[in-house]
């Protein structure tokens, strides 16, 4: 089989990384994502993405803004628009099983595995080091668990879900993994970050 | 300045992309009145004042929006998705 190779280069190496005198910001990884599948729903039939989608992911999923659902180590999957998800998982299997789900007079399931790349930020600065990224409102109030939101740091389009209080996975274009792997751990140099 | 998507909530004005001014009418396509199309191609009322427009959540969930604003303040009056889904009453 082939080897999948990281987008990610050579400069997202383990270590120990910025200002951690203070004790560790941030872990940075890169989990491992098998599938990435991207769905859409036909208008009117976000219902039944939602319901076929979950099905096939082992997940209880909604159509509505900014909801979603996560089994860890499993499966993942987030509103990303109006009728739109974002499904992934550890699995490669589970692509498969994701554009069986989704019949033709529901929507369609494109796959992305190629295509986008996950990086996972965690820890207690979590929060304060997205916030320097995006403009958006990471705190749990109005970004609870589970939750994604789809968004931009300057023109690197992120799809982001919260998978913890501390914890946060960050879906972006293959192509620009590297560039915004860097812009991260720049942003998190000041509070002192870990890459696993 | 911030624009309350219908989909996403309130975001900053850099996750969109403006797609143009939303109170012309396109002429039928088969139309060959020259004046029809100078209008609809060149022509725009540039108000000082409330402005109907097209807007891309382009940065976010990519949906095509209906922004009323005012070109003086910025002020945004009315955000709504600019096309209803058929048969469904609800729109994106």
């Amino acid at each position: 089989m082939v080897e999948r190779a990281t987008p990610l280069g050579t400069d997202f190496r383990p270590g120990s990384y910025g200002d951690i005198a203070g004790g560790v910001g941030v872990t940075l990884s890169a989990p491992p994502t098998g599938t990435i599948v991207e769905a859409t729903a036909w208008p009117g039939r976000d219902k039944a993405l939602a319901t076929a989608l979950g099905k096939a992911a082992g997940l209880t999923l909604q159509p509505a803004p900014g909801s979603g659902a996560f089994k860890e180590g499993k499966a993942a999957a987030f509103v990303i628009g109006p009728g739109r998800f974002l499904v992934s998982g550890k699995d490669e299997a589970l692509s498969g099983r994701l554009t069986q789900a989704v019949d033709p007079q529901t929507g369609t399931a494109t796959d992305l595995s190629h295509g986008r790349t996950a990086l996972r930020i965690e820890g207690p600065a979590a929060e304060w080091v997205l916030a320097k990224l995006f403009a958006l409102d990471f705190s749990q109030a109005a970004f609870p668990v589970s939750a994604g939101r789809a968004t931009a740091h300057h023109d690197v389009f992120a799809q982001i879900q919260r998978t913890g209080e501390s914890r946060f996975d960050l879906y972006v274009f293959r192509s620009l993994a590297r560039a915004f792997s860097g812009v991260l751990r720049h942003a998190a140099e000041e509070a002192g970050y870990t890459i696993r | 300045m911030l624009i309350s998507c219908p989909h996403c909530g309130p975001r900053d004005l850099a996750e969109f992309s403006y797609q143009g001014d939303a109170t012309r009418i396109r002429p039928d396509p088969a139309s060959t009145d020259a004046k029809a199309w100078y209008g609809y191609v060149y022509a725009r009322p540039n108000p000082a004042g409330r402005h109907r427009e097209f807007w891309q959540h382009a940065g976010g969930c990519r949906a095509h929006l209906l922004v009323v604003r005012d070109t003086l303040t910025h002020e945004i009056y009315e955000v709504t998705f600019a096309r209803p889904l058929p048969g469904t009453g609800e729109t994106a």
